[in-house]
Order: structure tokens, then C-alpha cells, then sequence
């Protein structure tokens, strides 16, 4: 049962420490949007992230013609980076459906075992180890290893030590397995991890339980026991060996196993964070060798530390329960009496914190902006005013429970704030709406008009050309001179053809020279057409051309206006209705959120004040024993004490015996003297004396 | 004599620092609890990621419509040894924006992010943009450039990416890909 607890957070430890990373992978960008996506995962801003990549997706589906848009090139990675980004965002749910897409057949064989080993994490985050093997078994042999590697980590992009995908999948199989109750398994994947350099501590951690669990108890205790020897300098692994050693220690003393015990103690830092436990410990280690004066030695390290701490007040009533074994009764009366009021002062300070939580100043700085910056804010938290006592909480606010519920509390600040603020920039956009509106609507009948106008005559115009353009087209083919005469040239021929009619229908009415003249005007107009058609029409293509350039302006300054035009509505037109269904959504959000966040307020107000409250009890408790040790030592002080003074007296009275005999040799030497003077009597003086001496004793005994 | 006093001390001791798992502590909090809650969460993020992205393309739509939209990118390869502090960006003679870099921000466009810097709206034809960084080695050397770059707009959205790059700290440059 010890080492079963330890497993699981181990296993957790591990998990947080090695699978922090994305699988965002490393590509040639080729849209600007998905690189800002990328700007705000890497920032692990994953809302922001998150927003923009659902944003983009969503509009590049919408899309006629989605393959020309450059988001297209990143369509498979932005659909997997969804289900990561959604995964760091505590989104499981939603992550797994997002990576469970990507699993589909007819994609790249390397995204769809990335896919199944974030797909497996989900699972184990969410204590599913059943179904963490069942995706870790999708994972098909990998085509070729160098790919992960190169295009694997968020963490190669951050320049830290690639790891390998091999690695991370058995080392998730084998937590599985441990998780599952099939240490066979899982002993046999962590043997093959165990010269993994990334995983090493945590390897033969999760080995040596793996071993005790499936029964190997004696091997188990080995792998740990060589871990617990290992020389390291990271903090994590340190802390990691400590608490091995911690945990060996404690198993060694479950099995009386004095000598082992000590010597795991005796391994733990005296600075790190399982040190107070190790001193703890190794007090009682040398209590049950009936060394109650080397139990002294780290118990009095540790009556020194933090008084907040659960093992140091533990050794605020060991220290003088030693003291009073070594017969120091007026030591232990001391020290229980400080231990009393350090611990009325401690039930104090947890009333006082318990009075703060329910005040909701707890929450409030739990929310504090300083929590994201300062790294040790959960132990500063207790500087500021009106805060709890965070020391009695750090091992609780520390647990998995009460650190997702924490994250849940902080997000759902930040969607309040997220939320707040579109119902204030709502409100903005319909201002400016109405404000564009109030402009536009009076304009735009007039241009309105205008435009008509305009149009028609633009439509005509562009008719016009159309039918030149189809003339030239057609003269090319059966030349018609006449079409490209000059006005001079066709009214001409319009009075010569006046002449001719006048000639055919009464040539009397004309003379002989008239109507000649009329035949060589008639000749030289046709030749001046006719010889010059080539070099008219060449001019007429090339009217056309210029033509052609005039009417291309003429329709980009037609669509600019359309377009205006149609900004121009659209700057106002069909907001109203989506902006109140907008609002209402935000709206019931809002009220969703605000019970919600109220509700996971209260779990951890009730976490921590369950927590100071059992801390409390147990002082409690300790005052109590104290009360009555510190009752008991007085009783054994004053013993020891009422002992040294009647030894002292009856010390004394056999002096005084002795001093009566001398006295008495001399009595019968007065009393001879006496008989010879009975005016003397030294004696009755000498019995006085006597008797009082002997009701003294009385005194002291009857005490 | 051992045995009693492992069960005197030893089994308490061993309790209370080891046993106890924390979900036992809180006893008014069960599992369950933190569960639904969770799922709660989750549900409400969804809803709240989903509105994001309707709000952000309805503002988009709004403030910024297409034909005048023009939207600047800021990209800066990795380069250990420069730290870029601040970036400003003039368009036609108008600071449109200006950026000083946190620590974090640096890391992801060192990773390969890229920031939009500014999104604003101009006319059709040429626009006289200007950028400019400051920033420094790692040995304390401080370095400015600047550049200036025609974006010519169309009809369509603009996009122009900024990049600050180099082979060194001292040799950092900056030039605008029309994207």
C-alpha cells in the first residue's frame, strides 16, 4: 500500500515533467495566421492560441475554393496542434475527439502515431490506463525514426534535448501497465528503459515498485535502494532520491528493520524538501535503539524548523518526551510547556486562516496577478493582507486535486475577463454602427441616384464599343471602306448620291457638265475612301485599343465603387441580428461561468479549510498529550526534586544522629556534671531542635 | 519491547507523513466532485473558445474589411547571441505601432512564431512603411536598424511579414516579404 502510493504520484511527477511538451512540430511557414498560432503556443498562452487556430479553421472551411489558401498547407498539423493545444488547455475531452480525428487511414503514417501517442496521454491524464494501452497500440512501426526526431518536440524548438518517440511510448506503456496491475509488463519495458539517460531516476523508480508489485519484493527493493545511492545534481531527481530514500526508510521501520531504516534516513538532504520527515524519522530510529540521546541530535535540527510544519510539531512533543526518558523532567517540563504555546499559537493562527478562507479572501488571492509571476507566490501568498496561513496548505495546494482544480479556477477568471470584455466591446460596435449608419443611410440615396445615371450610360457606352469592335472584326473579313469615311467624306457622298438620284430620275434637269462633274466628284470621294480604308482601319484598331484601356479604368473605378458601395452598406447592414444572438451566447455563458466558477471557488475554500481544519484537529490533539505530559514531568520533576531533598535530609538527620550521639556522650558528661549542678539543662533545648527537624521531614513526605 | 514501540510511534508517525492520501484530507471533497466540475469547465471553455472565434470574425468583418484591411507580421530567426527589446513600425509617417518584447515573446519568435504587430485599414496604392528595432547582444551591445518598405494595396487584404534576422548579433537586418 505505501509503494502503491507513491506510484501514483511518480508516475504523475513523471508524466508532468516529461510530457509538458506539444507536438507542435517544426515546418516551413507558409501562412502568416498559423504562425501566429504558433506565437502564443509557444508562449503557452493556449487560449489565445486556441481562439486563433479555431478561428482560422473555421474560416478555411467556409472557403469556395479552400485549396488556394495558404492555410491549406498546414490543414493536417493545425488539426492535430488543435487536439495538443486542447490537451494543454485541460480541454480532454474535446482533445481526444480533435486527436481521434487525425487517426483516420490515408494519413501520414508518422501525424498518425504522433497522433496516438498525445491520444494515449489524454487517456492516462484522465486515469484511463485501459484505454492509454489501447491507443498506445494503434502506434505502427515507425517508418523511419529520424522524421520524429526531427519534426517531433515543441521542446527541440526550444532548444532542450530531443527525445526520442520510441522512448516516450514504452515509458507510457509501462506507467500503464504499473496502472493496470500487469507489472510483468511493465517491469520487463522499464528493464529495456533503464540506460534511458532522460529517464533514468524515474525508470528505476517506477521499476523498483513495478518488482515489489508483482512480487519481486527483494529485486524491487534493490533497483530502489540503487537509486537512493545514485549521484545526481538535477533537483528534480535529487528530490526524487530523497523521497525513495524517505519512503525505503519508513518501509524498513514498518518491518522492524532498525538498521536499514537508519541508514535510508541518514540518505535523505538535510536541505531538501522530505528533510523534515528524514529527522523525524531518524529520532525515532534511535528511540527504538534506546538512544534517546542521539534521537536528540536531528530532533533538535528539526525543533528549530518552521513551527507550521506537521513534523516539526511532532517533534515539539518528541524532543521533550526524550528529554523526560533521559531523566531531564525539568528540560521536558520546558520544553512541553513551549510546545503548548506554540501550539495555542498555531490553533490560533489556523482560526484566523479559516475565518479568511470563508471570507473569500483565499480566493481572491489565489486570483492574484502576482500568482502568475512569482514562482514561490503559494508561500508568499501568506505576506499578503488577509491571507491564510499557506504554509499549513502547501502540501495540499501542492496535490494534483487541488493544483487542476486551482487551474480550473484561474481559467475560468480568465474567460469571465474574456467574456466581460465582448459585452463591453459589443457594446462599442453597435455605437460605432449607429454612428456609421447616421452617416451613410442620408448619402447614399443620392449617390444612389447618381450611380444609375452613371451605370446606363456606362452600359451604353459599353455596347457601343462592342458593336465597333465587332464591325473592325468583320470588316477584316469583307472590307466595307465606306464604314470608315470621314463625316466630310459621307456627307459628301450623301449630295453626290442627291445628284446621282436627280440624274437617274430626269437627267434634263441637269446639264452634261453637272452631271460629269458629279461622276468625278463620285470617283475621287470612292478613291479617297478606298485607297486610304488600310491606313483607316489600322486607325481605327488602334482607337480601339486606346479605347479598350479607357473602358478597363472606367471598370476598375466601376468596381471600386460597387465595392465601396457595398462596404459602405455593409459597414452598418446586418450586424444588429447577429450581434444579439452574440450577446445572449455570451450572456448565458456568463451566468454558466459565474455558478460554476462560484461552485469551484467552494471545493477549494472546502479543500483547504478541510485541510486546516485537520491540521487544526491534530494540534488539538497534541495540546491535550502535551497538557498532560507536560502534568506528568511536573510530577516526575517534582519527584526527582522532593527525592534529591529528602536524600539531602535524611543526609542531614544521619549527621544530626551522629552529632546527638557526640551530644548525648556529652549529656551524660553534663548530666554528671549537673547531678553535680542541677541548675543547667541543655537537653530539653537539644529535643526541641529535634522535633522540629522531624516535622519538616513530615512536611516534605506528607507533600 | 521493539515491536511495542514501533506500534507506539513508528505506525502513527508512519501515518501521518505517508499514508494519508490527500483526497482523504478534504473529506467533504470526493472525486466525483472534481470530476463534474471538471467537465464542467471544460464545457464552458468550449463555449467560450467557440464565441471567441465568431466575435473575432465578426470584429474583423467590422473594423477591418477586406478591401482596406493591410496587417503587419513581425518574424525574428533564432538567434542566441541578439535580444530583441522593441520594434516600431511607421506607416506614411505615422507610428501605427510599437512593441516592447518580453522574455517569452522573444523565445516564441526565436521558435519560429510570428506576431501580427498591427492590423489597421489604408486606401488602395502605394504606402511609405517604416520599421525599426532595437535590441542587443548578449555582452550588452545595443543596436537599432531601420528600413522602409512601399506596400502597394489592392484590392484585396494586405499582408507584410517583417523579418529581423542575422548571422550575429551586430549583423541583425531587417527585411519585408509582400506576402
Amino acid at each position: 500500500m505505501l509503494f502503491r502510493n507513491t506510484l501514483i504520484l511518480s508516475a504523475l511527477l513523471c508524466s508532468t515533467s516529461l510530457y509538458a511538451a506539444s507536438g507542435l512540430k517544426d515546418v516551413e511557414l507558409r501562412d502568416l495566421y498559423f504562425g501566429e498560432v504558433l506565437y502564443y503556443a509557444y508562449q503557452d498562452l493556449h487560449f489565445d492560441a486556441l481562439a486563433r487556430l479555431d478561428t482560422e479553421l473555421s474560416q478555411y472551411y467556409e472557403l469556395d475554393e479552400s485549396g488556394l489558401d495558404p492555410f491549406h498547407k498546414h490543414l493536417t498539423q493545425a488539426e492535430f496542434s488543435v487536439g495538443e493545444l486542447e490537451m494543454q488547455y485541460r480541454m480532454n475531452q474535446r482533445a481526444g475527439r480533435a486527436i481521434q480525428a487525425v487517426l483516420g487511414e490515408g494519413i501520414d503514417l508518422a501525424i498518425r502515431n504522433q497522433a496516438a501517442l498525445a491520444l494515449a496521454r489524454v487517456f492516462y491524464k484522465k486515469n484511463d490506463p485501459q484505454s492509454t494501452l489501447y491507443a498506445l497500440d494503434l502506434i505502427r512501426d515507425e517508418p523511419d525514426k529520424s522524421r520524429y526526431q526531427e519534426k517531433y518536440s515543441l521542446d527541440i524548438l526550444r532548444g532542450k534535448e530531443p527525445e526520442t518517440f520510441k522512448t516516450d511510448v514504452a515509458y507510457l506503456k509501462a506507467l500503464a501497465s504499473i496502472d493496470t496491475g500487469q507489472f510483468a509488463q511493465a517491469v520487463e519495458i522499464l528493464q529495456g528503459l533503464k540506460k534511458e539517460k532522460t529517464l533514468k531516476g524515474y525508470v528505476l523508480y517506477n521499476l523498483g515498485i513495478a518488482l515489489i508489485q508483482s512480487g519481486n519484493e527483494k529485486e524491487g527493493l534493490l533497483v530502489l535502494d540503487e537509486l537512493g545511492k545514485m549521484e545526481l545534481s538535477d533537483n528534480g531527481l535529487l528530490a526524487l532520491k530523497d523521497k525513495t530514500n524517505l519512503k525505503l526508510a519508513y518501509y524498513y521501520v514498518d518491518n522492524a528493520n532498525v538498521k536499514k531504516a537508519k541508514i535510508h534516513f541518514e540518505r535523505v538532504r538535510i536541505d531538501g524538501p522530505f528533510s523534515n520527515k528524514a529527522l523525524l524519522g531518524a529520532g525515532w530510529v534511535a528511540v527504538a535503539e534506546g538512544r534517546f540521546d542521539r534521537a536528540l541530535v536531528p530532533w533538535s535540527i528539526l525543533h528549530e524548523r518552521a513551527e507550521t510544519n506537521h513534523s516539526v510539531q511532532e517533534v515539539l512533543m518528541a524532543v521533550p518526551y526524550a528529554y523526560g526518558k533521559l531523566n531531564a523532567h525539568g528540560n521536558a517540563a520546558n520544553l512541553y510547556s513551549h510546545a503548548m504555546d506554540v501550539f495555542a499559537e498555531e490553533v490560533g493562527s489556523l482560526d484566523d486562516s479559516i475565518k479568511t478562507i470563508r471570507k473569500g479572501k483565499f480566493l481572491n488571492a489565489l486570483l492574484d496577478e502576482k500568482s502568475s509571476k512569482d514562482k514561490n507566490w503559494v508561500v508568499n501568498l501568506r505576506e499578503l493582507p488577509d491571507t491564510p496561513e499557506t504554509r499549513y496548505i502547501l502540501e495540499l495546494m501542492a496535490s494534483h486535486d487541488f493544483q487542476q482544480s486551482y487551474k480550473n479556477y484561474k481559467d475560468l477568471a480568465e474567460l469571465r475577463h474574456h467574456i466581460d470584455k465582448w459585452l463591453e466591446d459589443l457594446r462599442v460596435y453597435e455605437e460605432m454602427i449607429e454612428i456609421r449608419r447616421a452617416y451613410q443611410e442620408p448619402l447614399l440615396p443620392v449617390v444612389e441616384e447618381k450611380f444609375i445615371k452613371l451605370d446606363a450610360r456606362i452600359k451604353l457606352r459599353l455596347e457601343q464599343r462592342e458593336n465597333l469592335a465587332t464591325k473592325l472584326k468583320n470588316m477584316l473579313i469583307a472590307p466595307r471602306p465606306e464604314y470608315l469615311a470621314t463625316s466630310t467624306e459621307r456627307q459628301a457622298l450623301d449630295v453626290i448620291a442627291a445628284f446621282e438620284e436627280k440624274m437617274a430620275t430626269d437627267p434634263a434637269q441637269l446639264s452634261q457638265d453637272v452631271q460629269q462633274r458629279v461622276k468625278r466628284l463620285r470617283g475621287l470621294v470612292t478613291w479617297q475612301v478606298r485607297s486610304e480604308y488600310d491606313q483607316r482601319l489600322t486607325d481605327a484598331y488602334n482607337n480601339l485599343i486606346s479605347l479598350d484601356e479607357i473602358i478597363q479604368q472606367l471598370k476598375i473605378r466601376y468596381n471600386s465603387f460597387i465595392r465601396t458601395r457595398q462596404a459602405a452598406t455593409q459597414s452598418y447592414e446586418g450586424y444588429t441580428i447577429p450581434i444579439r444572438q452574440l450577446r445572449t451566447r455570451l450572456f448565458a455563458a456568463q451566468r454558466t461561468l459565474k455558478g460554476v466558477m462560484a461552485k469551484q471557488g467552494r471545493l477549494l475554500e472546502t479543500m483547504a479549510i478541510n485541510e486546516l481544519d485537520r491540521r487544526r484537529k491534530r494540534l488539538e490533539e497534541y495540546q491535550i498529550k502535551a497538557r498532560f505530559a507536560l502534568a506528568e514531568s511536573y510530577d516526575r520533576a517534582t519527584k526527582a526534586q522532593l527525592d534529591e531533598e529528602i536524600a539531602r535530609q535524611t543526609g542531614a538527620a544521619l549527621e544530626a544522629d551522629k552529632q546527638t550521639d557526640v551530644i548525648e556522650e556529652k549529656a551524660a558528661e553534663v548530666e554528671q556534671a549537673v547531678e553535680e549542678n542541677p541548675q543547667d539543662d541543655p537537653a530539653a533545648e537539644s529535643d526541641d531542635s529535634a522535633d522540629s527537624k522531624s516535622s519538616f521531614k513530615q512536611k516534605l513526605l506528607a507533600r | 519491547m521493539l515491536k511495542n514501540l514501533f506500534a507506539r510511534f513508528f505506525i502513527p508517525v508512519f501515518l501521518l507523513v505517508n499514508t494519508i492520501p490527500l483526497s482523504l484530507y478534504a473529506a467533504e471533497v470526493t472525486q466525483e466532485q472534481i470530476k463534474g466540475l471538471d467537465e464542467q469547465v471544460q464545457d464552458i471553455k468550449k463555449d467560450v473558445l467557440d464565441l471567441t472565434s465568431e466575435l473575432s470574425r465578426l470584429e474583423e468583418k467590422l473594423l477591418f474589411p477586406s478591401n482596406t484591411q493591410v496587417s503587419l507580421f513581425v518574424s525574428a530567426a533564432a538567434d542566441e547571441g541578439f535580444v530583441l527589446d522593441s520594434v516600431q513600425i511607421k506607416m506614411n509617417n505615422k507610428v501605427v505601432a510599437h512593441h516592447l518584447y518580453t522574455f517569452k515573446e522573444i523565445e516564441a519568435l526565436r521558435a519560429g512564431g510570428v506576431q501580427r504587430i498591427y492590423t489597421g485599414n489604408i486606401k488602395t496604392g502605394d504606402h511609405q512603411l517604416v520599421a525599426s528595432f532595437i535590441g542587443r547582444s548578449k555582452s550588452g551591445n545595443e543596436y537599432q536598424r531601420s528600413e522602409n518598405f512601399t506596400v502597394t494595396k489592392a484590392v484585396g487584404p494586405k499582408f507584410v511579414e517583417i523579418q529581423i534576422s542575422g548571422n550575429s548579433s551586430s549583423d541583425q537586418n531587417i527585411s519585408f516579404k509582400d506576402w
